[in-house]
């Protein structure tokens, strides 16, 4: 997106780009469907943010449903299941690359947040309580703390 | 067309689009606990299917909503519970971008990235337990998957090769050793 945006066409600069990119990363959503609407609102307003959402999404969507139709009609061989099971293990450990550097970054130097990990983890991991009520209490809280942290440094 | 079945379906994801924090990849818990424990719409086996499926295809992993969304209800099933994953994040984000224009301040936006990272965190790594859960294969899940993991961040291996071998090896260890 930053080669299309920035490099060939020129609609952002640099510097645009990448603070929009910060704040789209930083609100709930996918990644790369926020930065579509923000980009797209920041071209053509309105238009264009319903323009980048439906561009992110329908592709997606076009090449999901054939793969969908494929796997009900081979999903029940035991050989895809298997094939699938081996993708699912390797696949595993792109989350784990991902996630292990996510809390390295996220724990640093800061025990609240340490805390707030093991909440969530226990939580919804162990406990199996419901994501949204789990996280609908604990998000504000640890953005407070995150405030309150930015205030005192 | 099935309308109770995609009106659960819509109430079931649309919360869950306001916690994918940091990513689609937060949601994989509740996901699974939703869809395989509360809603019997699909097996461990098959939701581990799904998974894999997502994570291979192009696209954002997300698309994993979109794939049991097609599993419950064919394409209206599909395409409802993409909208309801994304629709409500981007709303969210298009009213922001209202207020970005009016006001703009970077300090705000710093604390709610670092507050929200933890919960990023403590969400994916809830996901990963969970398909740690289901996953298949004994010790051959654990071997591939520690691999994987090591060849990725220190051979700086592809993704999507090694997701083709660990499918491969699978594959192959399964119609020989497996019974089927």
């Amino acid at each position: 997106m930053y080669r299309e945006f920035v490099e060939r066409r020129g609609w952002f600069s640099e510097s645009e780009f990448l603070s929009s990119l910060a704040i789209c990363q930083a609100m709930p959503g996918v990644n790369v469907v926020n930065l579509s609407v923000w980009l797209g609102f920041r071209l053509r307003g309105t238009l264009g943010a319903i323009a980048g959402f439906c561009a992110m999404i329908f592709p997606a969507l076009a090449v999901i449903i054939p793969i969908s139709i494929a796997y009900t009609y081979w999903g029940k061989y035991p050989v895809a299941h298997h094939a699938l099971a081996g993708i699912a293990a390797a696949a595993l450990a792109l989350t784990i690359n991902m996630v292990s550097r996510i809390t390295v970054s996220a724990v640093r130097r800061d025990v609240v947040a340490c805390v707030i990990v093991a909440v969530i983890f226990v939580g919804i991991g162990l406990l199996r309580v419901s994501m949204f009520e789990l996280v609908i209490v604990v998000a504000p809280l640890s953005i407070g703390w995150a405030f309150y942290r930015q205030r005192t440094a | 067309m099935n309308w109770p079945l995609l009106l659960l379906l819509m109430r079931v994801i649309t919360p869950l689009s306001f916690v994918t924090i940091g990513g689609g990849a937060s949601i994989i818990a509740d996901l699974e606990r939703q869809s395989v424990t509360v809603h019997h719409w699909l097996t461990t086996g098959q939701f581990l299917d799904l998974f894999a499926i997502s994570r291979a295809s192009p696209g954002p992993g997300s698309l994993l909503v979109s794939l049991i969304g097609f599993h419950v209800a064919g394409v209206a099933g599909a395409i409802v519970a993409s909208m309801a994953i994304f629709v409500p994040t981007s709303l969210i984000l298009y009213v922001l971008a209202h207020i970005w224009r009016f006001y703009r301040d970077a300090s705000w936006q710093h604390a709610i990235e670092r507050g929200l990272a933890p919960v990023a965190a403590g969400l994916i790594l809830a996901g990963v337990y969970s398909i740690l859960q289901i996953a298949e294969g004994g010790a051959m899940a654990w071997i591939v998957a520690i691999g994987a993991f090591v060849a990725l961040r220190w051979l700086r291996a592809n993704p999507f090769v090694l997701m083709a071998l660990g499918g491969a090896v699978f594959a192959i260890v399964g119609m020989y050793w497996w019974p089927s």
